[in-house]
């Protein structure tokens, strides 16, 4: 039985315990980390899965020893929602800032993206983009901005050349695209790109249809695809509406010879092809994708799957951008922000999963990152171009 | 650019889309109508009915027009409880509470269903899901999907036996009698808090009906309600308040401009229709097309 006087003394070696962690020989502090999604609102499904790819970035850094410059530091993950707004994402930011982060990885959305790298920049905060393809996130001087994935100039640039190499190869069958998008910045911003691009390689760009997040019906996109009659359709939108798009195209029975997603929601999803094996089957899409060549990149799909989750783009995107951070912290062998930033600016992170080679950045942009081209064949999702990570020919025109 | 063979699809298309609105529509009339509460929670409520419409279909195979007998008594009991329970006790019977109510109400549902049920998109493939049916008028042809014309027809259905539950029951007469004069109705016998919860129970049953008719073509997310409620608004004020007549119509109307107007303006700038016409009608004809003046 303790008596008060032993508890008392006890308590007070708990309390400088807690208070003085390093002084009583216990783990280095933990690095705290803001994990900024949109896990709540019309992005949530996305949000969610790109958290998910954070959390076991930070479960598999912390399982092989934490950050090891720093005697085997812990990450630690501080959550926000961005609610699927640019505002709320900067709000989340301030409360980051104010928790003592010393990164941030997000945010999925472009507009969203935009705003909290901004928010992050008055404080120096580094911030790594996971996904936000806009390419306007690393043009604007932001120090503090790194985006480890391509831009959506690089997606639609790769697109379109694939696109004349495989029209090329096969006889140049298609001369008329039609391009769907959604309305927010990513899509707009993709399909100007494509309009621009495509004329150039002798492609006529019949008509661009921009539609709203969500749209609650494509029956009439489907009937001017009818009147136009587009040789290829080229949708850039978020998941559910691609979806439904599809479907539509299916039940009004339209068939292009080729459905050319460039960053298509759902084109290269295993939910997708899972669910609408039918739909999917041959679609074309050029997207973040990872090296297919990489037995990690098939054991992370695994875990991901055992705990019911699809291995979506978001997933892969946001872990690998974790790791990257972690590398730059580890480098930087401090959480000082100014030197982590240096770090992620001089960083040649190369232990990864995608298809970028040795991380170089210039101006904030990886520039090593690029887009695959996959083809969904056979009720899977399969790599077609470039000849490197190929792992099926592809299938174009579509015979159907 | 008026070529009859897309002009005649894209109509279609605008009624039968129209009739999903009108289902929908004709819930929030009578929820508006009687208790006089705009239900914010009409959106949650209609997502919680497309969830329980997947689960029958996902976990025991039932196929989602099977399902109408389950999840329209289902939304029924889940709505008198709601407005019994929690709304009523909730509003100390002043307007503006109810309002913060219904709306606190869809929030705590579309975060639940985020815990429970996930952010993920979910559908349903049934064998008709992809039907479509041929239709022709002579010089023009359109394809209509199966689920769209069968939503059509429960449209339909469902505003006729609500027009008779209301004109030719009892409990219609009640509900009549609470609408035009609480007091008065509360005097004469009449249980008020029960027609209320009836009310809103049966504004309910209507979204269990509109879930299974939509389903089969759509999908479900926490999220997806928000899409419907605002179009279901403005189809209350155009078709005037508590008017069933008025909602089925209005739905109508407002699926084809929102199709037309999709097909001839782009389909971003095409529900611009949809909120001129709410203009409109505010600044004309207030009281809307069915609606008796204040």
């Amino acid at each position: 039985m303790s008596t008060r006087r032993q508890f008392v003394a006890n308590s007070a070696a708990a309390a400088s315990a807690l208070a003085f962690p390093l002084v009583a020989g216990a783990q280095p502090k933990a690095i705290k980390i803001g994990v900024l999604h949109p896990v709540t609102g019309a992005l949530a499904y996305s949000g969610q899965q790109c958290r998910e790819g954070a959390l076991m970035a930070i479960e598999d850094i912390n399982k092989s020893g934490g950050i090891k410059s720093l005697g085997g530091a812990k990450i630690e993950a501080l959550l926000g929602d961005a609610q699927s707004t640019p505002q709320a994402g900067t709000a989340e930011i301030e409360k980051m800032n104010e928790a003592g982060v010393s990164a941030v990885v997000g945010a999925f959305a472009s507009a969203i993206c935009l705003a909290t790298t901004q928010a992050a920049a008055k404080y120096n905060l580094p911030h790594v983009v996971d996904v936000g393809v806009a390419d306007q996130i690393v043009e604007r001087g932001l120090k503090n901005t790194f985006r480890f994935g391509p831009g959506y100039r690089k997606c639609a640039e790769v697109a379109v050349a694939n696109l004349h190499v495989l029209n090329t190869a096969a006889g140049k069958p298609a001369k008329t695209v039609m391009i769907i998008h959604e309305e927010s910045l990513f899509g707009t911003g993709t399909a100007n790109l494509l309009a621009r691009e495509l004329p150039g390689y002798g492609y006529e760009v019949k008509e661009v249809i921009k539609h709203a997040n969500p749209t609650r019906d494509f029956n009439n996109i489907v009937l001017r695809m009818k009147a136009v009659n587009p040789d290829i359709v080229i949708p850039a939108n978020y998941y559910n509406e691609y979806a439904l798009l599809v479907r539509t195209m299916q039940q009004q029975k339209i068939t292009p010879k080729a459905i050319y997603s460039v960053l298509g929601g759902a084109a290269s999803s295993y939910k997708f092809v899972k669910e609408f094996p039918e739909a999917a089957n041959g679609i074309i899409d050029c997207n973040h994708w990872f090296n297919p060549k990489d037995k990690r990149a098939a054991d992370l799909k695994k875990r991901v799957e055992a705990k019911g989750l699809f291995f979506s783009y978001e997933v892969f995107m946001t872990y690998t951008s974790m790791r990257l951070l972690a590398d730059a912290i580890d480098r930087a062998k401090s959480t000082d922000r100014a030197a982590i930033i240096d770090a992620l600016e001089k960083s040649s992170f190369a232990d990864h999963i995608m298809p970028y080679g040795t991380t170089k950045f210039v101006n904030g942009q990886n520039m090593g990152a690029q887009p695959l081209m996959t083809q969904v064949s056979k009720g899977d999702i399969k790599v077609i171009i470039p000849r490197d990570y190929r792992e099926t020919d592809p299938v174009f025109p579509l015979k159907s | 650019m008026f070529d009859l063979g897309i002009l005649f699809p894209s109509l279609l298309n605008g009624l039968t889309t129209g009739a999903v609105y009108a289902l929908i529509a004709l819930g929030l009339t009578l929820i508006y109508g009687v208790l006089h509460i705009i239900n914010f929670a009409h959106g949650a409520a209609l997502m919680m009915a497309l969830y329980a419409v997947y689960f029958l279909k996902e976990r025991w195979g039932i196929d989602p027009y099977l399902a109408l007998p389950l999840v329209v008594p289902g939304m029924f009991v889940l709505g008198y409880g709601m407005q019994r329970i929690v709304i009523n006790r909730a509003s100390h019977g002043k307007d503006e509470n109810i309002l913060l109510v219904t709306l606190g109400l869809s929030i705590v549902m579309e975060n639940l269903a985020l815990l429970f049920f996930k952010s993920d998109t979910r559908s349903i493939d049934t064998a008709y899901t992809l039907t479509t049916i041929p239709i022709n008028i002579g010089f023009a042809q359109a394809m209509i999907s199966l689920p769209k014309l069968v939503a059509f027809g429960g449209a339909l259905v469902t505003s006729a036996v609500l027009i008779l539950i209301v004109g030719r029951t009892d409990l219609g007469r009640a509900i009549r009698a609470v609408a035009k004069e609480k007091h008065g109705a509360k005097l004469m016998g009449i249980d008020v808090d029960h027609v209320y919860a009836m009310s809103f129970g049966i504004g309910l049953a209507c979204l269990g009906a509109a879930a299974c008719f939509l389903l089969p073509a759509y999908y479900v997310n926490p999220q997806v309600g928000n899409g419907f409620v605002l179009v279901a608004f403005t189809i209350v004020v155009l078709g005037g308040m508590g008017s069933f007549l008025g909602a089925l119509l209005g739905g109508l109307l407002i699926g084809v401009v929102e199709s037309l107007g999709g097909l001839y303006l782009g389909e971003s700038l095409g529900q611009i229709g949809i909120f001129l016409i709410f203009i409109a009608v505010l600044l004309f004809r207030p009281q809307g097309m069915f609606g008796a003046k204040a």
